[in-house]
């Protein structure tokens, strides 16, 4: 039962309104304003005094894309749980890491070893791959089922710790079981060399991975919109109550889901060894902090808002230095790409809260 | 109440003078300006260490306590008391390096330290160590900043590994005279070693007639090095690349400058940062034929074959990086000190000074080390700084200059 408020009272309350939004909405305004300055003014610096050429322009944009692709992946991970449990996986980076690092010492270097993996590139890269998204999701489960299921009715707060915590023990076991040092992962004779489009010449490897992420994408999109399963992960996350009355089983729904995200970050995890040649133990932060901010960049919850936000992250963080900051005269630009990036988010969520591609989420959900 | 306190403040004051007297003729009384470790008849003298012993860099910091490790086994006790290591981490970053220090000051009975490997763990714990009135010798922090009294420098702090001053100039020598190359770029990832290196580098390049066309810097932890490397391919592209940087970063940059427009044909150089087999695996194939700058290794002496022959012995391999010789010289200026400044009681019970510490290892002169005969400044730089140029040939370091 609500009182009607009184012509005066309302007029009060509207004037400590916009008073409120008058000295915020200032300070965003200035804020909007210097850093599209900052951008126009470097970039047209930079584009007058252009020290690139066209090709090398286009390679930036093409590593940015390889790039963003990566986080793409992972970013699927965060989005798809936030969605469900509304909750912020940090472990989701080290999912990311651990298939990877199995499948690199126990299959990559043994058959690179053996010359294995030069006679049958393909079968050793589909086997690399099922076995790292068989480790990703088996960690991802256990988690799930041991650190995150006894706390699904705890405050908030609680699960986004121990997903910290479960970050650290990831972390530390992997080191225990393969230890500290960097392995490198074999180099593949067919994906060495380049391939010519458009002008330039583009990495096999970079080949590879856009077309891989583009089909996982896909592929996740039809899993998410057509199957029964994604339907039921749909339907959890709209109303966990209302589901199980529906006959959903809630908690094999939930696994699911973290399943299916880290069988995402597996898959990326092979494509980053393919690219960069080397893992390590501590190689999921990273990747993961990137990750969960093209998530919330594209609008976290939104499928397809963490692959667009993978994809931004990428070109911002390979394109914005030379473009932005060389413009500007800042020395060692390049040093500064994670400013660039996180300034972007900022920028981005001022004029859209909710992200790219996301909703605005409901009160009960938010 | 108010008599009571009086009476009370009284006999407090009247215990605390008796106390004071009550000792017997012959207690020690610490003249030193800052304090005094004591050791007890029969107990350890400690001292402890603070190097990269996790992480990408983990070969660099395990080698040099491997140094510590050994010195502290020929030396067998001091003055009668047996020595004992504490060895800590200092995580090749300027946390680690703090956390490491605050660990090390919260213990009384540590007489010195030696550490750190890396120098951006060195600036943070050089304040540290300086502050509780400790004395830090370290095996293999290079930045010239470390030990110039307008940035980074405390008292306490001293090194026996050369100032990146030397190593700096000595690979622009290199690469204009050896090589015969005109044009360079420098890379660092924001580290005070990195930069500092890359920074005299490009001065000495530049001064002996060369042209530096790119100076610029990556993030710790960046894997993807290609945008900062069309950079670099766009403003030359040099014929020479030299990125002073730790392993992780330097394998990322040696693999991918290979597949960047521009420069396939460039050479690339590292430095001491990246000699190491963690390091050799880290480039792969991609780093045949590249050039290391670091300590000349090429040693003689009896002291040093007994060194390798107990370094083999003990870990059942040859040194894995480079300052294993540097980290022993460390230790044994240490242990020469205690000896030298320690007042011993006639049942065995040790005192050393802190201040004393300080000004006998400051003071070192003539030392004769395994790197050389060391003699420290008033700004510790202990070093006898000899660099050489190695080259990956056949998976291998092989020394190559001078």
């Amino acid at each position: 039962m609500e009182l009607i408020p009184t012509p005066l009272n309302a007029e009060s309350e509207m004037r400590a309104k916009l008073q409120d939004t008058d000295i915020i909405g200032i300070i965003l305004w200035i804020f909007r304003a210097v850093i599209l300055v900052l951008v126009v003014w470097g970039t047209i610096a930079a584009l007058l005094d252009n020290p690139y050429s066209t090709r090398q322009w286009l390679d930036f944009i093409v590593f940015g894309i390889a790039q963003g692709s990566m986080y793409a992946l992972i970013a699927i991970g965060y989005t798809l749980v936030y969605g469900v449990l509304f909750m912020i996986n940090f472990a989701h980076g080290e999912f990311f890491m651990s298939g990877v690092m199995t499948a690199t010492v126990f299959l990559a270097g043994p058959m690179a070893a053996s010359g294995f993996l030069n006679r049958n590139p393909i079968l050793s890269l589909l086997i690399i791959t099922l076995v790292s998204m068989a480790v990703s999701v088996l960690v991802a489960v256990v988690t799930e089922r041991i650190a995150y299921k006894p706390l699904r009715k705890a405050p908030r707060l609680v699960p986004l710790i121990t997903a910290i915590g479960a970050s650290f023990f990831w972390q530390y076991f992997f080191r225990g079981l393969f230890g500290s040092e960097v392995k490198p992962f074999p180099q593949l004779e067919i994906l060495t060399g380049t391939i010519p489009f458009l002008g330039t010449d583009i990495l096999k490897t970079h080949v590879v991975v856009i077309i891989v992420t583009i089909i996982m994408l896909v592929g996740l999109n039809f899993f998410i919109m057509r199957t029964k399963i994604g339907k039921a992960i749909r339907a959890v996350a709209e109303d966990k109550d209302v589901a199980a009355l529906m006959g959903i089983d809630v908690d094999r729904t939930v696994t699911i889901t973290f399943a299916t995200g880290a069988a995402m970050a597996g898959v990326a995890g092979v494509l980053f060894a393919l690219v960069f040649r080397q893992v390590h133990f501590f190689m999921g932060f990273i990747p993961g902090i990137k990750a969960f901010t093209a998530a919330v960049l594209g609008g976290i919850g939104s499928v397809p808002g963490a692959a667009i936000g993978g994809f931004f992250l990428g070109m911002f963080e390979s394109v914005g230095p030379a473009l932005f900051l060389e413009g500007l005269g800042i020395p060692a630009p390049h040093q500064l790409k994670d400013v660039i990036a996180f300034t972007m988010l900022v920028f981005v969520l001022i004029f859209r809260p909710q992200g790219i591609l996301g909703e605005r989420l409901s009160e009960e959900k938010a | 109440m108010k008599r009571t306190f009086i009476v009370l403040s009284a006999l407090i004051l009247a215990a605390l003078v008796l106390s004071a007297c009550g000792g017997g003729a012959a207690e020690f009384v610490c003249e030193d300006e800052i304090g005094c470790v004591d050791y007890a008849p029969g107990d350890p003298v400690r001292i402890a260490s603070a190097l990269v012993i996790s992480g990408p860099n983990t070969d660099l910091g395990t080698d040099s306590q491997y140094g510590v490790e050994i010195a502290m086994e020929f030396r067998e006790e001091i003055l009668g008391h047996p020595i004992e290591l504490q060895a800590e981490d200092d995580g090749c970053s300027a946390e680690g390096g703090q956390t490491a220090g605050q660990k090390i000051v919260s213990d009384p009975s540590i007489v010195a330290v030696v550490g750190t490997s890396c120098s951006g763990a060195g600036v943070p714990m050089s304040q540290v160590i300086s502050d509780a009135g400790y004395v830090m010798v370290s095996p293999s922090n290079t930045a010239p900043s470390l030990t110039d009294p307008d940035q980074a420098f405390n008292p306490g702090y001293l090194r026996t590994a050369h100032n990146d001053k030397v190593q700096g100039r000595a690979m622009a020598t290199f690469a204009l005279e050896e090589l015969g190359v005109t044009t360079a770029a420098a890379i660092h990832d924001g580290d005070p070693y990195t930069e500092g290196l890359a920074r005299v580098f490009a001065d000495s390049f530049e001064e002996m007639g060369g042209t530096i066309v790119d100076f610029t810097a990556v993030n710790k932890g960046d894997t993807d090095m290609r945008p900062v490397l069309t950079s670099v391919a766009a403003a030359g592209p040099p014929e020479f690349i030299y990125y002073p940087v730790f392993t992780a970063e330097g394998g990322f940059l040696t693999k991918q400058a290979k597949e960047v427009a521009g420069l396939e044909d460039a050479t690339l150089a590292a430095a001491d940062g990246m000699i190491s087999d963690a390091a050799l695996d880290a480039v792969g194939e991609a780093g045949e034929g590249m050039y290391f700058s670091g300590p000349d290794l090429s040693f003689s002496g009896a002291i040093y074959e007994s060194f390798i022959a107990a370094y083999n012995d003990k870990y059942g391999t040859d040194p894995i990086s480079v300052f294993h010789a540097h980290a022993f010289d460390a230790a044994n200026m240490i242990f020469d000190c205690v000896e030298e400044v320690a007042l011993q009681d006639e049942d065995g019970t040790l005192h050393v000074g802190r201040q004393a510490m300080r000004d006998c290892l400051y003071a070192t002169s003539g030392f004769q080390g395994i790197t050389g005969t060391l003699t420290c400044d008033e700004f510790g730089d202990c070093a006898d700084p000899k660099i050489s140029v190695s080259q990956i040939q056949g998976g291998e370091y092989v020394r190559i200059w001078p």
